[in-house]
């Protein structure tokens, strides 16, 4: 599981970078979009690979998932929300002004 | 428990959420009310500074969950050094903005607000999510900021800074990811002493995060050769905003020095940024006074002067040791003051210059020239670094720093000859701006110099003060950089009876 799910967050961040250094607006924000969620389950994955355990105190169990990921990524996921809302706004706005959608606000 | 820690980061926050709700109040009172909520900071700023000069480092454990357990504000000398400084700055900034700059644009006083909770928390925090946390903060705030007055300039500006921004919180959190991953505590006393006895198979791990904080510091920094960024964005922003910007690139100074002193302070891995950090710096230096050499306007050589502040704040750093770092730490608040300033003088030029704005040709002669350019000229003396004003102290201290390293001659060579060619380069601009100008056909009409200049005279002064207080002054750096050097001070503080 943990080889599976390292590869999966490599080929998103991969993805995400190469979207991230196209030349127009969209490709970009979908791509910061994509290292956001490559991001959220490293965090999530850094708390180790659990399935079933609870991340409160039960006494019925030893064996517990760590809670602090799950509250660090619930922040980051907000935040990274957050700023893809603003950017998308963001990258609308520059196209109004600047006429078209080239990240640097010249057409070819 | 004192809620003195806490007081710099409540003030704007609330003051910011105060503004929010009161935004159909007349300009006027929000004006007031922005005023005074940055003369509150001031005072609570000098007063933690005082507090913590006199005394040992003051934590405060947010809801009382002990460290490492809870997230901790920790006030050592730096950070409340740092918070003075924003502080400060904050206020002159602001007092420029109240002259009409803040209603080009929505909003203008609760982003100034929320822009300094995030600054302010940067400095004081003991926790390194929370410290990523703060940095989205400020770094949301200065997006509003940077596009407040509008225009298809800034949106091209802010585009770029915001996705380049973007591209950094990602690094910072897979940095702080594997922080976590590998030693399981977030908390930067704990994370220092974990780091500190680390296993080898630790350490490798331990230094790729510390290697991708660095690199998220120095974009923050605007460190060559993640600096590029930084000339469209500042000379970009609206001057008031321009002025509050410069203290951003000292955040990510900040946390190069976080990191290298504190987290990667003792243990194998304290040689991290060794052979970067100082060859890096020089280089930025060196790109920044070749940026200055070839602007061909003023706000935007003002811009590649900050980059050359960061590169020699960064070289004091590099030196290390006490010497190094009260060095940098005496020079920090010098290049902050007089950047500002110089973004402010320049906003004064370029709205007397018409349609030729910033851009360096010759224009009808100004009818306020003497007193703009006598400014000029003592801004240009002070950023340069000639004697007797405090740049040269900052530079002097930061080249006795240097004799007893390795890279004497570099340092020697690279800061000495940067100084030499921003002189010309400014003393181009300067002649072009003032001397080479056709006689006026009709005399311009002064548009109310004086209150439009007492901020940039107000963080003059400021300089001037740290010119004349120079022995005091460099005192307290050597007070600060001494604590630094001793982190055991630091972990022992937050780690060891926390929250008393």
């Amino acid at each position: 599981m943990e080889a599976l799910l390292s590869l999966l967050i490599g080929v998103i961040t991969a993805c995400g970078v190469y979207l991230m250094l196209r030349g127009r607006t969209f490709p970009v924000v979908l791509g910061l979009t994509l290292l956001s969620y490559a991001v959220n389950v490293f965090l999530f994955a850094m708390g180790r690979l659990t399935i079933g355990q609870p991340p409160v105190i039960d006494a019925a169990t030893s064996q517990y998932a760590d809670p602090l990921p799950q509250a660090l990524v619930l922040t980051a996921i907000v935040i990274s929300f957050g700023m893809t809302a603003f950017v998308i706004v963001l990258a609308l706005k520059a196209r109004a002004e600047l006429g078209n959608d080239h990240v640097d606000g010249e057409g070819e | 428990m004192s809620h003195l820690v806490i007081a710099p980061i409540l003030l704007p926050l609330l003051a910011g959420i105060l503004l929010l709700l009161l935004r159909s109040l007349d300009i006027r009172w929000r004006r007031a009310l922005g005023l005074a909520a940055m003369l509150a900071q001031v005072a609570v700023a000098i007063t933690l500074l005082q507090t913590v000069l006199d005394g040992p480092l003051l934590v405060y454990a947010l809801g009382n969950w002990q460290a490492p357990y809870g997230i901790v504000l920790v006030a050592d000398p730096l950070a409340a050094w740092m918070v003075l400084i924003t502080a400060l700055l904050g206020l002159f900034a602001l007092l420029y903005a109240l002259r009409g700059a803040d209603q080009a644009g929505r909003h203008f006083h609760v982003l100034f607000q929320l822009q300094l909770f995030g600054l302010q928390g940067a400095f004081l925090t003991g926790d390194l999510f929370n410290l990523f946390v703060f940095f989205e903060i400020l770094l949301l705030a200065s997006y509003g900021l940077l596009l407040h007055g509008s225009g298809p300039q800034r949106s091209r500006a802010g585009l770029h800074f915001v996705v380049i921004n973007l591209a950094g919180s990602t690094l910072f959190l897979f940095a702080v990811g594997t922080l976590y991953g590998t030693f399981g505590t977030l908390n930067m006393a704990d994370l220092a002493v974990h780091i500190g006895q680390a296993s080898p198979q630790q350490l490798g791990l331990a230094r790729l995060a510390g290697l991708l904080l660095f690199g998220v510091f120095a974009l923050k920094a605007a460190l060559v050769p993640l600096h590029l960024w930084l000339p469209a964005a500042y000379s970009a922003a609206t001057a008031p905003v321009a002025a509050l910007f410069v203290i951003m690139t000292k955040v990510g100074a900040y946390g190069i020095l976080r990191l290298d002193v504190l987290l990667f302070g003792a243990g194998e891995a304290s040689d991290l940024l060794d052979a970067w950090l100082l060859p890096l710096a020089l280089l930025t230096l060196a790109l920044g006074t070749l940026g200055v050499m070839a602007s061909t306007g003023l706000r935007r050589q003002v811009a590649w002067l900050v980059v050359i502040s960061v590169g020699t704040l960064l070289t004091a750093f590099a030196l290390g040791g006490v010497n190094g770092i009260a060095a940098g730490l005496y020079y920090l608040p010098h290049t902050t003051f007089a950047g500002a300033a110089f973004f402010l003088l320049a906003d004064s030029l370029s709205v007397r210059r018409g349609e030729h704005d910033d851009h360096f040709v010759p224009h009808a002669a100004l009818a306020d020239r003497r007193l703009l350019g006598g400014l000029f000229f003592l801004v240009a003396i002070l950023v340069a670094g000639l004697p007797p004003l405090s740049g040269f102290i900052g530079k002097f201290l930061i080249l006795r720093a240097a004799l007893g390293s390795g890279a004497i001659a570099w340092v020697l060579a690279v800061v000495l000859a940067g100084g030499l060619l921003t002189i010309i380069a400014l003393a181009r601009s300067g002649s072009v701006i003032f001397y080479r100008s056709h006689p006026a056909e009709h005399a311009t009409p002064t548009l109310q110099l004086w209150p439009e200049l007492v901020p940039a005279s107000g963080l003059l002064l400021l300089c001037l003060g740290l010119m004349i207080a120079a022995g005091p002054v460099d005192a307290v750096t050597r007070f600060i950089a001494g604590q630094l050097m001793q982190p055991e001070i630091y972990i022992q503080a937050v780690l060891g009876g926390a929250g008393s």
